[in-house]
């Protein structure tokens, strides 16, 4: 592991965690609201529109875009480029709690929330979903593994619990040294293993949908739907990096990584031009782009998420200028993450359309609520554990120091 | 930077060749309907709209009481779908024919989940929750449900509603085919009991198909030639018989092929006895052996040129 990566120790409440927190109150009380009246008191869901925004941002955005861990995994881990390993922290970080928001999201979803556990012992084989929950389920659990490294690095020896609590620090200093010396033999297990589960529930999302080819728009139905979650995931991995390490680095004013994220963007002209391809090639094998410009909400919805959101970053990509250029870099990985995203909610919102009924869905301001609570949440952890745990690199570091 | 690119390639391969192979085992799909299941063939010729039909299964299956009774037709001015307080509902369609009194000729539609021989909800349910019965009926089990709602998004016909109001312990709804009442009481379902001109028939699938056939092939006049649910979905336990062409009162096209053959396949392919995710492991593995010295592990100053 790194040994640069230090715990910020900033200001924590600054005016921004502020904001994140009255956002997480706001989507506390609709989540509140949700397991009073239900979740037809709070969104507006349907029995023509079984899935709205919470599934096609909260759980399936929220996979595609923790893509980051396992893709920087397979870069610093399995083929040892311990070069990329300043981004290689926060990326995990990123994805573990992205999965354990994915996992919140879906328990204010699914109607029995209490019954979550049942896919544990109630085996559907055939069913797509069975297979997607329990790879999140075994990889939410790798990626705490993953995890637990840090904490032994940050506390091992030096655990001083206040007060009555104190008698406990021998126990658990014994047992981070524990997980310390078990896990630095067994990683590469998990390592592996999560790059596995990875590529095997990133696909099978897009699987999910091959069940309704008269319900999902034409432009995105597609045999090889699984095909283009999991390249689209692969190659939405190091955008997501770029993004969200700006993002940190800027907001706590520590070295921008630009020495890593520049090369790591130079993989992903590869990466996404491999999926450009692959929508491109199969929508002019199956005809699909005579729908092109029907100008529907569907057709216009598949046209921004190509060309915003896969063309015209690629394009910009190509240029070292643009991947130099730190401002430059950020906004075409910005469009690449939007676009991914898109195409999620494109798959599982905009492009599902009910064959009986002329169903129209928005979602409702609680149900907004409640997944603009949820990514708070989700920041507000990661600006919480940075500061406290060593994952993002010390001001001012330079990488080669 | 080659390396990692080389690497990348290889997963996605591997997962590509993954994709491509299941065309070849699409065949290899098994359909897993029950051989000669139990069935009701609705003739809508017959139906003449007295929603005895939606009373009695009300009764049956101690469903909640309509806010306009039963007898009060003029509900039918309006499209209904079945949801969670009705299994089954009948619409009324004006397809245009006209009687000798120049007066249009009502169709009535009664619907209701269709028990598809080969259920795509069924095949979703990530429990198990919805099972096809041998005797035909498309069963849910609701101390199995998560209310995940998949089944919802994999029906062809939109039929699973949810009671979306009931923040703990909602269940899907859809008419159970009076499973308990045929399967264990030897009785026709409520609705095909009650109704009071034999528009509905109940019994086993291939007497109701040839009892179609029959009626078509003796009045080709007054049917059209379509029994629908013979094929739709891949053949369902439900199926109507119409004078006027199904598309002008309400009937959606849907695939011949059963819909979860696609989906069945590529998982089938991909992940019989685990072996993409164990080649993977294996290869991820031999890729992190064969790197083991290389890469930067011992060298820090080894960086792309952006």
């Amino acid at each position: 592991m790194s040994v640069h990566a230090v715990p910020i120790r900033a200001n924590f409440w600054t005016p921004g965690v502020l904001v994140l927190a009255f956002l997480m109150a706001a989507g506390a009380a609709a989540v509140l609201a949700r397991f009073i009246g239900g979740i037809g008191y709070v969104s507006n869901l349907s029995t023509a529109r079984p899935w709205g925004i919470w599934i096609g941002v909260d759980v399936a955005s929220g996979v595609a875009l923790a893509a980051g861990g396992f893709t920087t995994a397979f870069l610093a881990h399995i083929l040892g480029r311990r070069y990329y390993e300043p981004v290689a922290r926060p990326a995990l970080l990123t994805a573990m709690l992205g999965y354990t928001f994915v996992v919140l999201g879906l328990i204010v979803d699914i109607g029995r929330s209490w019954a979550i556990w049942k896919p544990m012992i109630h085996w559907n084989f055939h069913s797509v979903l069975f297979e997607v929950a329990m790879c999140v389920m075994f990889y939410l659990n790798v990626l705490y593994v993953e995890f637990i490294p840090i904490v032994v690095e940050r506390y091992k020896g030096r655990v001083s619990l206040p007060g009555p609590l104190s008698a406990l620090n021998g126990v658990l200093e014994f047992l981070l040294g524990l997980a310390g010396t078990i896990l630095s033999k067994l990683m590469w297990l998990f390592i592996i293993a999560g790059v596995v589960l990875s590529c095997m529930h990133q696909s099978s999302l897009g699987s999910l949908m091959l069940i309704a080819p008269t319900k999902l728009h034409p432009l995105w139905y597609t045999p090889i739907l699984p095909l283009l979650f999991l390249s689209s995931a692969i190659a939405v991995g190091y955008p997501m990096v770029v993004f969200e390490t700006t993002l940190a680095t800027t907001s706590l004013k520590l070295d921008p990584e630009m020495r890593v994220l520049s090369p790591l963007t130079r993989i992903t002209i590869f990466l996404l031009g491999a999926y450009l391809a692959l929508k491109l090639g199969d929508m002019v094998i199956r005809g699909t782009y005579v729908h092109l410009l029907e100008g529907t909400a569907q057709t216009n919805a598949f046209l921004v998420e190509m060309i915003l959101g896969v063309i015209v970053p690629w394009v910009m990509l190509l240029s070292p200028a643009v991947r130099r250029s730190r401002r430059w870099l950020f906004v075409a990985c910005t469009l690449i993450v939007g676009g991914v995203l898109l195409n999620r909610v494109n798959v599982f919102v905009v492009g599902y359309r009910p064959p009986v009924s002329e169903n129209y869905y928005f979602p409702s301001v609680t149900e907004i609520l409640i997944t603009v609570g949820f990514i708070a949440g989700l920041m507000f952890l990661y600006r919480f554990l940075v500061t406290y745990l060593p994952v993002l690199n010390r001001p001012g570091q330079e990488v080669s120091a | 930077m080659e390396l990692s690119r080389r690497g990348f390639f290889k997963v996605a391969g591997a997962a590509g060749a993954g994709v491509a192979g299941s065309s070849r085992s699409a065949e290899a799909w098994q359909s897993r309907a029950p051989a000669d299941p139990l069935g009701c063939l609705v003739d809508l010729t017959r139906c003449i709209g007295c929603r005895k039909c939606e009373q009695g299964c009300q009764t049956v299956n101690h469903l909640p009481a309509p806010d306009q009774p039963f007898d009060d037709l003029t509900v039918l001015d309006k499209k209904r779908r079945p949801d969670e307080r009705a299994y089954t509902v009948v619409n009324r369609y004006y397809p245009g024919r006209r009687d000798d009194r120049d007066q249009l000729v009502p169709t009535f539609v009664k619907v209701q989940c269709m028990h598809c021989q080969d259920p795509a909800c069924a095949s979703a349910c990530i429990v198990g929750a919805l099972t096809k019965k041998e005797n035909g009926a498309v069963h849910y089990d609701v101390t199995k449900c998560i209310g995940c709602r998949y089944c919802m998004v994999a029906c062809p016909f939109e039929i699973p509603a949810y009671e979306y109001r009931d923040p703990i312990t909602p269940r899907v709804m859809k008419c159970t085919f009076c499973y308990e009442r045929v399967e264990k009481e030897g009785r026709r379902p409520g609705c095909a009991e009650i109704c009071p001109v034999e528009a509905i028939t109940f019994g086993r699938r291939s007497t109701l198909l040839k009892l179609a056939k029959k009626r078509i092939n003796s009045d080709p006049a007054t049917y059209v030639d379509h029994i629908y649910g013979e094929h739709e979905a891949g053949g369902t336990s439900w199926l109507y018989l119409s004078g006027v062409p199904f598309d002008r009162v309400g009937f959606i096209e849907v695939p011949h092929r059963p819909l979860t053959q696609l989906a069945e396949s590529i998982q089938s392919s991909l992940f019989s006895y685990m072996w993409s995710p164990i080649v993977l492991f294996g290869m991820l593995g031999g890729l992190m052996w064969a790197f083991r010295n290389k890469g930067d592990r011992d060298n820090r100053d080894i960086g792309g040129q952006p």
